[in-house]
């Protein structure tokens, strides 16, 4: 066993290995997986004086406990929770040293759901298409974190930024999230499309990395039946036959057959990924692109 | 040819075609075009089954408003490498199939292995390719309650697909027999067997090594 590594001593409810993810190979069926709170991820990478896309550990509500092999500098962001080290409290969102051997503890979140907690010179796990992230749709990437797993850390690269910490961006209470409508806007009725930004929706207790379920009214569909198979962006607000849409997040299906009635822009996701169970939602109509409204042309033949 | 281009978010296109034929001569014209740098830049380039969706695009209003001046040959069939898969024909619903068919199972294993197949679009699970190739007298429908566990390598069909499972997971599909090829190594370059575009047939083997008539 190397000693640059840690070991697992609480995985909590789902800690994952994740970075900024695959891009380019969503033909393949492979999405692009990734840290869901992205901005979370790269503000711990620098904090630790990493690269912004080294691997960090990405906790779900509970937080994680890990016991490092070897002096490592670490800092915990995104979802605001109480940090230990040898039991001892230290600070949140800044740099801390945990001394070779002694147990560092991200604990449950007091608001959010998923923290971060980057390591000096990033978790080193065998990159798969370029990624270390895992997805857990579709398995790729290191198993999620579990009990006595020993994972590898990575050389330090440089000093690490004199910084004294960062604040918390605080906790908004309710999650608004604009849309741009399309590309099956069209499937849905104008009573559908009213209800859409302006029905009481909720966060889901069944989202994951994959989705953002939502609870609240149906949307109203203007024809029945499924799309053939379609290409799918992240941040796409897909509506299964029950009508109530879930917005993609970074480990969603490259295709699918239910259509998507508008797509939230990425910048607008982190909010997303902390948003707990429960938390009331508020889709708002972004203007649509620039370019104006769908237009059906003709193409000539060419051969 | 009809073009429909709709809006995916603030960089997303997605170009709708009216047949998944059109589809893939659009998608072959769209990997030239990068291939010789006369695309804009862009993130993915993901074919389905009547559409293509770009995203990442910087400007997308500025291709979709491009688009009708382009000219799309027609798919050129011969145009892409050859994948053969050898196949025993042994699924359990072989016989289901054949029946809906009205043939024998052997003449079903004859009709399938003597298409040609073409890689439409990936999805599902990595590695997972919808291929064309069967005449529409031929399209059977999905199990109405999908098996728990499909095995690795099972060769099925859906609607007018064929797909080979990459891996163990659930499916509706109709399993019509199983490979030992590998659809998905993410050793190697692509990491699918089976990319959008690939032509494949299906070689009848009774055992992992021999195929039957697979001579040239």
């Amino acid at each position: 066993m190397t000693d640059s590594a840690f070991v697992v001593v609480r995985p909590g409810a789902l800690t994952t290995v994740q970075d900024l993810g695959r891009v380019g190979h969503a033909h393949l069926g492979v999405g692009r997986s990734g840290a869901l709170d992205q901005p979370a991820h790269r503000l711990a990478n620098r904090l630790v004086g990493n690269a912004e896309g080294a691997a960090t550990l990405e906790t779900t509500l509970t937080g994680c406990a890990v016991r490092p092999l070897r002096p490592a500098t670490v800092a915990v962001t995104g979802a605001p929770c109480p940090v230990t080290v040898g039991g001892r409290p230290v600070a949140w969102g800044s740099a801390v040293r945990v001394p070779s051997g002694a147990l560092l503890e991200a604990g449950a979140a007091a608001h959010g759901v998923r923290s971060y907690v980057a390591f000096d010179g990033g978790v080193e796990a065998e990159p798969v298409l370029g990624s270390r992230a895992t997805d857990v749709l579709s398995g790729l990437g290191p198993a999620p974190l579990a009990d006595g797993a020993v994972l590898r850390l990575g050389r330090p690269r440089g000093p690490v930024p004199d910084v004294d910490g960062v604040p918390h961006r605080g906790v908004a209470p309710e999650l608004v999230l604009p849309v741009v409508l399309g590309p099956r806007d069209d499937w849905f009725t104008p009573a559908g499309l009213r209800t859409l930004t302006t029905g009481d929706f909720r966060v889901s207790a069944a989202s994951n990395r994959i989705g953002l379920r939502t609870e609240g009214p149906s949307l109203e569909r203007a024809r029945d039946g499924e799309l053939a198979s379609e290409g799918m962006a992240l941040g796409a607000l897909q509506v299964p036959p029950d009508g109530r849409p879930v917005l993609f997040l970074a480990d969603h299906p490259t295709t699918g057959g239910y259509p998507v009635v508008g797509v939230v822009p990425e910048r607008y996701l982190a909010a997303a990924a902390q948003a707990v169970p429960g938390t009331p939602v508020r889709f708002t109509p972004l203007v649509r692109a620039s370019w104006g409204p769908p237009a059906r042309r003709t193409v000539p033949d060419g051969g | 040819m009809t073009v429909r281009t709709l809006p995916v978010g603030e960089h997303g296109l997605l170009i709708e075609l009216d047949s998944g034929a059109a589809a893939e001569a659009l998608h072959a014209e769209l990997l030239r075009r990068a291939a010789e740098r006369r695309l804009p830049a862009v993130r993915e380039i993901v074919p389905a089954a009547r559409t293509v969706f770009l995203d990442g695009l910087a400007d997308p209003g500025r291709l979709a408003a491009e688009l009708p001046r382009w000219r799309i040959p027609p798919l050129d069939r011969g145009d892409s490498e050859i994948v053969e898969v050898p196949v025993r024909y042994d699924g359990p619903d072989l016989d289901e199939v054949a029946r809906r068919w009205g043939v024998t199972p052997e003449e079903a294993v004859r009709i399938h292995s003597g298409a040609e197949f073409r890689v439409a679009f990936c999805g599902f699970a990595p590695g997972f390719g919808y291929l064309t190739g069967l005449p529409e007298r031929f399209h059977v429908p999905r199990h109405a309650t999908p098996r728990t566990r499909v095995p690795i390598g099972s060769v099925a069909l859906a609607g007018g697909y064929t797909g080979v499972y990459p891996r163990s997971s659930p499916g509706g599909w109709q399993l019509i027999g199983t490979t030992d090829a590998v659809l998905w190594n993410t050793a190697r370059e692509p990491a699918a067997l089976l990319t959008p575009g690939t032509r494949v047939h299906f070689i009848p083997v009774s055992d992992n090594t021999a195929p039957e008539g697979a001579a040239p």
